[in-house]
């Protein structure tokens, strides 16, 4: 994960969340972030739109951490790269 | 305070077109959940609703007419309908002005709104359809009932989002009882299937990818339905002084706001909802034999509402039989309420409790009697219906079954 990707997540989450960018760690939970289930699913809203991606419902239900989220991201991205099939 | 009697009954949804359709198809346990077929779903995350098959105005009414109604207040008129003729109510000048008409829907002509918008937005057009303000209006249902029925009396309708239908019906009750009419007219309609809507709904990460599985391990949210439910209420003596059927006596009414957040449950608002109800009906909580839940099937909703109804019943609450019918005419929003008393009602006149379908694994969150996949026969005095709207605005209805 190179950091220009991380600060486009922490990015995201800062801004939905109404946070200071620093408040949002690699390392944050949810909980620490003051992330309730509504909350995520605004987040994912943006991180569609910042990646350009379509976050199916099935990928969020485990997902408690910033790490968590952005890895999932990672995983979209790179199938959408490898072409529609692979999604 | 006058005794209230629920003497007519109609619905129009995914199981039946008629209450006894309806009625048969939830005792079969069998779901009316299926593909989308009022609006296209190729570019939706869900491809599954409870929609009343093959929907067409034609048999209720004719085209001009038709022109004027939005789906959803088709229903409320066509589920109207049938309770009136179901009830035998014999229409006087005197009796048309007492009686009330309240009406619940969530959305209600926004399928209207959402075709004028595109329209507007995307084709370019510089005008919508002049009806678009008169069928998108929520009241539409209770304006057009009034109309087919000549009725003058007070009508409104109520917009609490998935509770509509419950608060709907439960002042219908309060009027009827203190007096304020000698009849009502009360249920709910709706009729959501329109792609911004369906979009809507797909963003909020609710709704379920195949069916509707309300209180078992592997559900995974909710299912859209549409319809309508609408009942009679009027007092006790007067029904049977007349000579009218009467399905059960409504007893009870409570209402509670969570006052915690504009979409998670909170058991605790759950749980005061239901003991206000039977505050309200001066009822024990070990009178209660059977709860129709609200059971939406989401996370959040089930281990919640479980955990209100332990919190209110105590060691009674092992006792109890509880099923979520949306697991068959789906999530119907402001006529969900309306469907589940009909439902609810039904179940204290058959001694028959609809189950909960679609139930493949029990869930330790949700560990209580929830009739899995079978129908049940069994004799219960009360019964409650449960509605939990987001917003967190609860309406909880009892009905008890009649003595005499």
């Amino acid at each position: 994960m190179s950091d220009e990707f991380i600060q486009r997540i922490r990015t995201v989450i800062a801004n939905s969340q109404k946070l200071p960018i620093d408040k949002v760690t690699i390392d944050s939970t949810f909980q620490e972030l003051g992330i309730d289930s509504m909350d995520a699913v605004n987040i994912l809203f943006g991180l569609e739109s910042e990646f350009d991606i379509n976050i199916p419902d099935e990928e969020t239900k485990e997902i408690r951490t910033v790490r968590q989220m952005a890895e999932g991201v990672e995983k979209l991205i790179a199938a959408k790269a490898a072409g529609p099939a692979a999604q | 305070m006058r005794r209230v009697a629920v003497t007519g009954l109609g619905v129009i949804c995914a199981l039946g077109r008629n209450t006894l359709e309806f009625w048969d198809t939830l005792i079969a346990g069998r779901p009316g959940i299926g593909p989308i077929r009022s609006a296209d779903c190729s570019n939706l995350r869900f491809k599954n609703g409870a929609e009343v098959p093959d929907y067409s105005h034609k048999p209720y009414f004719d085209d001009k007419r038709a022109d004027f109604i939005d789906r959803f207040a088709q229903f409320a008129v066509i589920a109207a309908r049938e309770a009136v003729a179901d009830a035998a109510i014999v229409w006087t000048p005197e009796l048309r002005e007492q009686t009330a008409i309240i009406t619940g829907s969530c959305v209600g002509g926004q399928s209207t709104e959402d075709i004028g918008f595109w329209d507007v937005y995307r084709q370019g057009l510089n005008r919508v359809h002049p009806l678009t303000i008169p069928k998108t209006m929520a009241n539409a249902g209770a304006s057009h009932i009034s109309m087919e029925f000549g009725i003058t009396g007070p009508s409104f309708t109520i917009s609490t989002a998935c509770s509509s239908a419950g608060h709907a019906i439960g002042q219908a009750y309060w009027m009827v009882r203190s007096g304020a009419a000698e009849l009502a007219l009360s249920g709910g309609s709706e009729a959501p299937f329109s792609f911004g809507i369906l979009k809507a709904w797909e963003a909020m990460r609710v709704v379920s990818p195949d069916t509707c599985r309300p209180f078992s391990k592997d559900r995974h949210g909710m299912v859209l339905g549409e319809g309508a439910g609408m009942m009679i209420l009027e007092p006790l003596d007067a029904a049977l002084a007349r000579g009218a059927k009467v399905y059960a006596e409504i007893v009870g009414f409570g209402m509670s706001a969570d006052a915690a957040h504009i979409t998670q449950p909170s058991a605790e608002g759950a749980a005061r909802a239901m003991r206000a109800a039977l505050r309200d009906a001066d009822v024990r909580p070990e009178q209660i034999g059977y709860i129709n839940a609200h059971g939406t099937a989401t996370q959040a909703n089930d281990p919640t509402e479980i955990a209100a109804i332990r919190a209110l019943f105590g060691a009674h609450a092992g006792k109890l039989a509880i099923s979520s019918t949306k697991s068959m005419h789906g999530h119907a929003l402001g006529a969900a309420a309306a469907l589940e008393a009909a439902a609810t009602v039904l179940a204290l006149k058959k001694s028959i409790l609809p189950p909960t379908a679609n139930f493949n694994e029990p869930d330790p969150e949700c560990d209580l009697d929830v009739i899995p996949n079978v129908a049940r026969e069994s004799q219960v005095e009360c019964a409650l219906s449960n509605s939990f709207a987001f917003g967190g605005l609860n309406a909880v209805l009892a009905f008890a079954k009649t003595g005499v």
